[in-house]
């Protein structure tokens, strides 16, 4: 039976940034994943850094998601020092589309509520005009635009490369084909996988869509449920959009990514031709030279939604030194979760600021609507 | 490094140079055939690729025909006059 100061179940993104994050303050870390039978959304994700629509109704989960934006430069760099793998971290501003009046109106009353509610992180509203003049290639039926200076994308799976790289690079051990079916709990923790035995003094349930069966294992709640995505993905063109958008990114290798879809269909997470032409058509409206890129691929998965849409960080009462992660922006949450979280659940536990993320505001009957 | 069984009766033309084909070949196969030894050069890092799986699953046979960027040449048959061209980098949107 292995010892380990912190074990991490769940190798995703959420998993893998916490995992990395302690493994380089000098913990012994374990990062546990289920495998690939697991629905693992840090494998089918469109990698925005997106922060201006975050939080809108949740100051908490806004000023949480700008923390991330400021401490994302820091993980990429630490992950570059460390492993060599750069996460393609580019953070220089994203646009969303307003395709009618209408759907200008609602984002700048949006914008303005938001800035309202948890300040201004330089978030405006772009007429064609000024939209014309950063992006010249946007099509005659874009509207505007809202612009967030903060914003950014990364490549995910390059991401989830590093933190893994650099977990194994701390001393940390990744140990994949192990599903976690229980957890015992005398002072310490003791997880079992199958016939294995691990044993922890801490222990971060970060398990995606598989947290909810492990959660109250430790006296805690975890009410996440599926939401599809699918995306479309073309041939690498020479560059030409230099930004992330909400709906279409360029890689920094010249693929471009169109999504993403919000479906609420169970676990099911094939494609379907009518969202995306749907994605597609949208996307040609914002950038018509799109019409000319050829599909390479396509793909669906599972997005990790709690019902309100804001993530969920808790130590449990019964279990000291269990806790809850998760999140629907693990990619734009990577930072906070590698450079504020992780040293707070290794060192003297959650800051007070952090009880708005607790699952018992699920119970308070006024739950927020999901916002991306 | 390639023997060709069949009679080469189809002209088309890479980089401008005259090449012969036969009826029902791939522009890989064609180029393969006539000693051609790299097609293109990748979006990256530039490096020079020629046709691989000759099954569209690897699209290291990318080339321009008749004007169309990031045709995969394994999936093409090469029909009379065709223009081919090396696919240099990543295709341009315009
Ligand atoms: C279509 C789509 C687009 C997205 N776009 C973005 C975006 O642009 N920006 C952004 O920030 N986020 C985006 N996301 C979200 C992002 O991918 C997730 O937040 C991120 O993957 C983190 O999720 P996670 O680590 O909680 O879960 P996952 O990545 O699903 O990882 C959970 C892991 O837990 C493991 N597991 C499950 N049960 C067990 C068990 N019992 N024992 C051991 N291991 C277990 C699984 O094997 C899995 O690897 C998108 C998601 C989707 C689906
Ligand atoms: S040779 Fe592989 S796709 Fe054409």
């Amino acid at each position: 039976m292995r010892g380990f100061d912190l074990i991490v179940i769940g190798g995703g993104l959420v998993g893998g940034a916490v995992a990395f994050g302690a493994a380089r303050l000098g913990a012994r870390v374990a990062l546990l994943d289920e495998g690939d039978v697991a629905f693992r959304a840090a494998r089918g994700n469109f990698g925005l850094v997106w922060i201006q629509s975050k939080g809108a109704g949740m100051p908490p989960y806004a000023h949480w998601s700008r923390q991330s934006a400021a401490l994302w430069a820091g993980l990429s760099d630490a992950l570059s020092e460390v492993t060599g793998v750069a996460p393609a971290l580019r953070q220089n501003g994203g646009f969303a589309f307003c395709l009618s009046d209408d759907e200008f109106a609602r984002q700048a009353e949006r914008v303005q509520r938001m800035h309202n509610e948890s300040g201004g992180i330089g978030t405006r509203m772009l007429d064609r005009a000024e939209l014309r003049a950063m992006l010249p290639q946007v099509g005659d039926e874009v509207v505007g635009a809202a612009f967030c200076p903060i914003d950014g994308h990364a490549n995910p799976l390059l991401l989830l490369r590093g933190l893994q790289a650099g977990l194994l690079a701390k001393g940390g051990e990744y140990l994949p084909g192990r599903h976690v079916d229980a957890i015992d709990y005398d002072g310490g923790f003791t997880v079992q996988c199958g016939a294995e035995r691990f044993t922890c003094a801490k222990v971060v349930i970060a398990a995606g869509l598989g947290s909810r069966d492990l959660a109250p294992m430790v006296g805690l709640e975890m009410p996440v449920t599926p939401l599809k995505g699918q995306i479309l993905v073309t041939e690498r063109v020479r560059p030409f959009l230099d930004y992330a958008t909400h709906v279409v990114r360029q890689t920094d290798e010249g693929s471009v990514m169109m999504g993403d879809s919000q479906e609420d269909v169970g676990f099911d997470i094939r494609t379907t031709t009518p969202v995306l032409k749907d994605i597609a058509a949208r996307n040609i409206k914002v950038f018509p030279l799109l019409r000319e890129a050829n599909v390479v691929r396509t793909w669906g998965a599972l997005r990790v939604m709690t019902p309100d849409g804001c993530p969920i960080y808790e130590e449990s009462v019964s279990h000291p030194g269990a806790f809850s992660a998760t999140c629907h922006s693990g990619v734009t949450l990577a930072g906070a979760h590698a450079m504020a979280l992780a040293p707070a659940i290794l060192g003297a536990g959650l800051p007070p600021a952090m009880k708005a993320f607790e699952a018992a505001r699920f119970k308070s009957g006024k739950i927020n609507v999901p916002s991306f | 490094m390639f023997r060709r069984f069949d009679a080469a009766s189809v002209a088309f033309t890479f980089e401008g140079m005259p090449v012969m084909a036969a009826a029902g070949e791939t522009v890989a196969a064609a180029l393969l055939a006539a000693g051609v030894r790299s097609v293109r050069t990748t979006a990256v890092s530039g490096s020079a690729r020629a046709p691989w799986c000759m099954m569209g699953v690897c699209f290291d046979c990318l080339v321009e025909i008749d004007g169309v960027a990031n045709r995969q040449g394994c999936m093409v048959v090469v029909s009379p006059g065709m223009v081919v061209r090396r696919q240099v980098g990543a295709k341009d949107l315009g």
